[in-house]
């Protein structure tokens, strides 16, 4: 049975590992503030979950490229951007950006969610598969952005004046938005509470 | 590893515990040598895992990726030409092409992102590093640099914006002609020379080697 530094009335440093005892503050090897488990951390993932969520609506409903050429006008959003790609561009980039831009920004809205929760039931999943899927979580979780970052490309080399030029559209403000809030989610969530019992 | 019972606690000074950062289990640290790693008994997460000449090296690998940014940031990136028309873009372009209206704070993020905060990461990294590798002991803010550089570290983007790049000369590459300029090779090393860089980083022996204010036996500061 494997004993926790909470359990022995002590304070392990989330940064560097060291362990104090319960009245210190400040981490004496790192600096960093400790605290054994922080007790708004999960009304803190919450707050950045919902916020994340309210600005990915409006980035999906919102064009996230303005395409003007000589003779037509068009706008793309997320899911209109992927589709486009599949149909002229390569299999293999579509499907790395339906997964950067579709799968994991869903799958991570409903694994911090599962992951809050299931702090709460117990039962839903074993300790192991929770600290595998919060791994994921926060590996993953960052290489949405690559959507903003071709947004940027694409509207600072198709600039041909009257002939063709691309535009950001309002959608790649909140993606990223979006984006970074969740990625604040996943970081305010405390994995050691995954063990607590 | 060995697992603590709780009775043995007392009598094992708290410079000797480590408790995993990310599961909180309690560990008594091993002696480990270069080369071999101790993983969390609990969940497995890497504990300590000390490499030959590792500050060396970082810095080595950090400083040359200083001057791999320098390059992709100030030189051609991309250059367009479609049917007799041409256009090039920097890094630097590419961030500010949110510049317009109300997209300005996006085209600073976007800065942020994939220049300002790796090189900061690399400057922090060196500072922690540079008294080390000639044989000095750390500078006083040691721990606070490297402290800022590991929380920056999800921040720094350089990766994911080069699979960016793959991504926008696919969806162009119908249209135009897009030719790679010094800079595209230079943050194509870039992440090369980061992932080398991360794969000799070990930190619980970057703090062991900074930290001459490990906590006491009873929790005071020295």
């Amino acid at each position: 049975m494997t004993v926790s530094a909470r359990d022995a009335g002590l304070v392990g440093c989330v940064r560097c590992g060291s362990v104090h005892r319960p009245d210190v503050a400040l981490c004496s090897r790192c600096g960093a503030a400790l605290s054994s488990r922080d007790p708004n951390g999960l009304q803190q993932v919450w707050a950045w979950w919902l916020a994340g969520l309210l600005v990915y609506i409006p980035a999906n409903l919102y064009p996230m490229l303005l395409t003007r050429t000589l003779t037509q006008h068009s706008e793309a959003t997320i899911v209109g951007g992927v589709a486009e790609l599949f149909q002229h561009g390569d299999a293999g980039i579509a499907l790395i950006v339906f997964g950067a831009s579709i799968v994991i920004p869903v799958g991570k809205f409903i694994a911090i969610a599962f992951l809050a929760v299931s702090l709460e039931k117990r039962h839903l999943m074993n300790e192991q598969a929770q600290h595998r899927l919060f791994a994921v979580v926060e590996f993953v979780g960052r290489w949405s952005m690559i959507d903003v970052f071709v947004v940027a490309i694409l509207a600072s080399l198709v600039k041909f004046d009257a002939v063709a030029t691309i535009n950001p559209g309002i959608a790649a403000a909140s993606f990223a938005l979006s984006v970074a809030f969740t990625m604040q989610a996943a970081q305010s969530f405390d994995p050691r509470t995954i063990w607590d019992d | 590893m060995l697992p603590l019972a709780a009775q043995s606690l007392i009598t094992v000074p708290l410079t000797e515990l480590r408790a995993c950062p990310h599961c909180d289990a309690l560990h008594r640290m091993p002696q480990v040598n270069m080369r071999e790693r101790a993983v969390c008994e609990r969940c497995g997460s890497v504990l300590i895992a000390p490499r030959a000449d590792a500050f060396t090296r970082i810095f080595a690998l950090a400083a040359t990726s200083l001057i791999l940014m320098t390059a992709a940031v100030f030189m051609p990136f991309l250059d367009l030409s479609a049917s007799g028309l041409h256009n090039r873009a920097s890094v630097l372009d590419a961030a500010l092409a949110f510049s317009e209206g109300a997209m300005v704070p996006l085209s600073v993020a976007v800065a942020a992102l994939i220049v300002v905060i790796p090189a900061l990461r690399l400057l922090l990294i060196m500072y922690t590093l540079a008294p080390l590798v000639a044989g000095r002991p750390a500078l006083a803010r040691a721990a606070q640099a490297f402290r800022l550089a590991d929380r920056l570290k999800p921040w720094s983007m350089a990766e994911i914006f080069v699979i960016g790049v793959a991504v926008a000369l696919v969806k162009v590459a119908g249209l135009a002609t897009v030719t790679p300029g010094p800079a595209f090779w230079a943050f194509c090393a870039l992440v090369l020379v980061t992932v080398l860089q991360d794969s000799f980083m070990d930190k619980e022996q970057i703090w062991q080697a900074i930290g001459a204010d490990v906590p006491s036996p009873d929790g005071s500061r020295p």
